[in-house]
């Protein structure tokens, strides 16, 4: 297995051999695609911010920020908004990847917008902050007076998404107006707008989750982990695996279990199902993921909540 | 990690567009090659077997699959363009799915505008109708280097290969007016599956390949211009850390063409001539960088270069054309019609100018491919020829050569909607 994954890192390295064919593989081509756009979003704003979650396609978005400006740093800072409902060893990823790349990392906290009354807490026991954060993030981008938001939205994961531009306009109360979407060609981006408004910009729309674990792998990208195997106490709701945390309401028929889980998202914990899987490495990730039949949102509660659940969300302002 | 996933690594890219109506089984046919690659999950068709019960339909509706926003389920139609992934383990695939009907031409030129490849489809039992003309030169118009056309519903027509003849010889008729370098014809069955992942074992005097091999081993590579180095630079790196103190690095995604390290190039407008000295990707040092890379290059000499010039090589072929001066075959995208005379911004690489349309040389009626020269209101949809002066000079090659270098797209000032793109003659 060492000795692969040396000659996959290889074959990448040297390019020699893909050189004389001047073709490069697709990882490769969506990496030169995405960092065209994330450069051209410094290049076209004036304060851009990109959003970070500490999952696995924020974690790969930065990866892409870093390679399109070394050796210099990247010009921007990153923005978490953070539901107070974590995995701790999602927020310990985040604090040492920021300190290790020297890069400066906003916290929106949900908890500021409760406390400030500008949202209310939902109640019972499917009571999520998901929906909340599109306030925190709203009111971040407007306090910071950002006009650029980066998201790590792909188009493959949600139909909702998969009519989403690279560079998505948005009305002065942060709203999507998913109809009247500017047309998008070749490699022209137009980011102009009016003063108030802003834009969310999305550098891996044409990344599926397949892609994104096999960049990682190939990158030999350092992940949290959760991404990997453990031993974890949950419960299952509906269908769902959660991971029983001390803020996570159970109700009585449900019962805590220790099984082997693993994240295939990162999202607030409650509505972030878990995966049942032994996957220790990437490659079993990679064979694990491509052998799976339910998408990864298929996880998501936040999803189930009706058909229109993104598109709804979306045009509100979320990420 | 070897065997089936390190040849997952080496997968290439395509990005084909299908244009066409709920009508043609465009839907069925792109369910179809989501269903069998194994793109479409459990979960996925759950959801659309659940709605298509509730609305009624006896067949699980596939168009639900690329159907996003509300309004379109609601109104049974697809207003945007949607992107649709699927891989084999040859190649992963973006689909750029567009509405086919004429009202829908400018989200046509916009999935046109980025793919390899175009499938329009066409119902064996109709022929050759208008919008098979209008698809066809649209991907011209595009310059979209390889167009199949896919015979769908012959499973409706006895899988007739007198039908099929007749209709590639219409299309053949129709397409000696068109430029496109690469055209193909495939009698299939999305409904059934013939032709379209696994040979038809019906429509035995077909010998051609099917269509997913087609997508599978279309040659690509050489779509790309290999000839003329341009190189827009986008953004400057300059660390001025005390590791880097003088790195100056021109950051940029190679528009064509191939660039090595020790290589002469020109920078525009400046006209400065200066050598490669590094090609950097992160801590990668490339001796050789070629479209479509992502790179940074740095050069010899200290010159003042900035987002919007230009770097090129000089010795081999065509310069581009330095000129404030444009002609375009430009798609009108909006509601408010085309100022003859008006101001707008132009986009182009990584440039931008104020710029005025200066004449409308005629429109294109794209049902019949006939030029009109009176009428020259230029409202939504239309295509038209125009001329364009900007304010400041711009290096560009003509679109039939360079994509990248041959494309613009026109910028309303009061609404910074962009209502029109172009392409360079």
């Amino acid at each position: 297995m060492a000795d692969d994954s040396i000659s996959v890192k290889l074959y990448c390295k040297t390019n020699q051999l893909i050189m004389d064919q001047y073709r490069i593989n697709h990882l490769k081509e969506l990496e030169a695609e995405s960092i065209y756009v994330i450069r051209e979003v410094a290049a076209q704003f004036e304060n851009p911010v990109m959003l970070f979650s500490g999952g696995k396609d924020s974690i790969v978005m930065f990866h892409l920020a870093r390679k399109a400006f070394w050796p210099g740093k990247v010009p921007f800072p990153l923005m978490h908004i953070d539901t107070g409902h974590n995995f701790p060893e999602a927020l310990e990823y985040r604090d040492r990847i920021m300190e290790e790349t020297g890069t400066k990392c906003i916290v929106a906290l949900v908890q500021d917008s409760i406390d400030q009354g500008r949202v209310v807490e939902e109640k019972g026991v499917n009571a999520s902050r998901n929906k909340l954060q599109t306030v925190t993030l709203l009111d971040a981008i407007e306090n910071h007076k950002f006009d650029a938001a980066m998201g790590g939205g792909r188009r493959d994961e949600e139909k909702a998404r998969a009519k989403e531009r690279f560079f998505s306009h948005r009305d002065e109360f942060g709203q999507w107006d998913p109809k009247n979407q500017r047309p998008e060609l070749w490699n022209i981006f137009n980011g102009r707008k009016n003063m108030g408004e802003h834009f969310r910009v999305f550098p891996i729309s044409n990344w599926t989750e397949m892609d994104v674990w096999q960049y990682i792998y190939m990158e030999q990208i350092d992940l949290p982990s959760l991404y990997f195997t453990h031993k974890r106490e949950v419960f299952n709701r509906d269908g769902v695996w959660l991971a029983k945390l001390p803020f996570m309401q159970l109700k009585d028929t449900e019962k805590v279990e220790t099984l082997d889980v693993r994240c295939r998202t990162i999202g607030d914990v409650t509505c972030t199902g878990l995966t049942l899987s032994t996957a220790n490495t990437l490659e079993d990730i990679i064979h694990e993921v491509a052998s799976t039949r339910t998408t990864e949102r298929g996880g998501r509660a936040d999803d189930k909540r009706s058909e229109s659940a993104m598109e709804d969300r979306k045009r509100e302002g979320y990420f | 990690m070897s065997g089936k996933e390190s040849g997952y690594l080496d997968m290439e890219l395509l990005r084909f567009t299908t244009a066409g109506s709920v009508d043609d089984g465009k839907s069925t046919l792109i369910g179809r090659l989501l269903y069998d690659s194994k793109a479409i999950f459990e979960d996925q068709m759950e959801a659309i077997e659940r709605v298509s019960e509730r609305s009624g339909h006896e067949e699980v509706n596939l168009a639900l699959l690329t159907d996003g926003l509300r309004s379109e389920r609601e109104q049974g139609i697809t207003i945007d363009v949607a992107y649709r992934y699927f891989a084999t383990p040859k190649r992963k695939f973006i689909i750029a799915d567009t509405p086919g009907h004429i009202q829908y031409t400018r989200n046509m030129v916009t999935g046109a505008s980025t793919a390899n490849v175009a499938l329009i489809l066409v119902d064996a039992r109709h022929g050759v109708l208008e919008q098979t003309l209008r698809h066809a030169y649209i991907a011209s118009l595009l310059q979209i280097p390889h167009v199949i056309f896919c015979i769908n519903k012959m499973d409706l027509v006895d899988y007739s290969q007198e039908t099929f003849e007749k209709i590639k010889s219409d299309i053949d008729a129709v397409s000696s007016k068109l430029s496109v370098k690469d055209i193909r014809f495939v009698p299939i069955s999305a409904l059934k599956g013939d032709n379209v992942v696994d040979r038809s074992e019906v429509m035995d005097w077909y010998d051609g390949p099917t269509l997913m091999y087609l997508l599978e081993n279309i040659h690509i590579s050489s779509d790309i211009n290999h000839d003329d180095f341009r190189f827009p630079v986008q953004y400057v790196i300059r660390p001025q850390s005390a590791e880097w103190p003088d790195y100056r690095g021109y950051a940029g995604r190679i528009a064509s063409g191939a660039i090595k390290v020790g290589d002469e190039v020109g920078v525009l407008p400046s006209g400065f001539t200066s050598k490669v000295k590094t090609i950097d990707m992160m801590e990668e040092s490339l001796d050789v960088g070629f479209a479509p890379q992502s790179v940074s290059i740095t050069l010899e000499d200290e010159i003042d270069i900035s987002r919007g010039d230009m770097l090129i090589k000089r010795n081999n072929g065509s310069e581009p054309k330095n000129s404030q001066d444009i002609e375009a075959m430009v798609c009108w995208f909006n509601e408010r019609k085309l100022m003859p005379r008006g101001k707008y911004v132009i986009k182009h690489t990584s440039s931008d100018a104020r710029c005025m349309v200066t004449d409308i040389q005629y429109k294109m009626n794209i049902n019949t491919l006939e030029k009109n020269e009176e009428d020259k209101e230029v409202g939504m949809n239309d295509i038209a020829r125009i001329k364009i002066r900007s304010t400041k000079p711009l290096f560009f090659d003509s679109y039939s050569r360079n994509r990248i270098t041959g494309s613009i797209i026109l910028v309303d000032e009061a609404t910074n909607e962009t209502v029109a793109a172009g392409m360079i003659i």
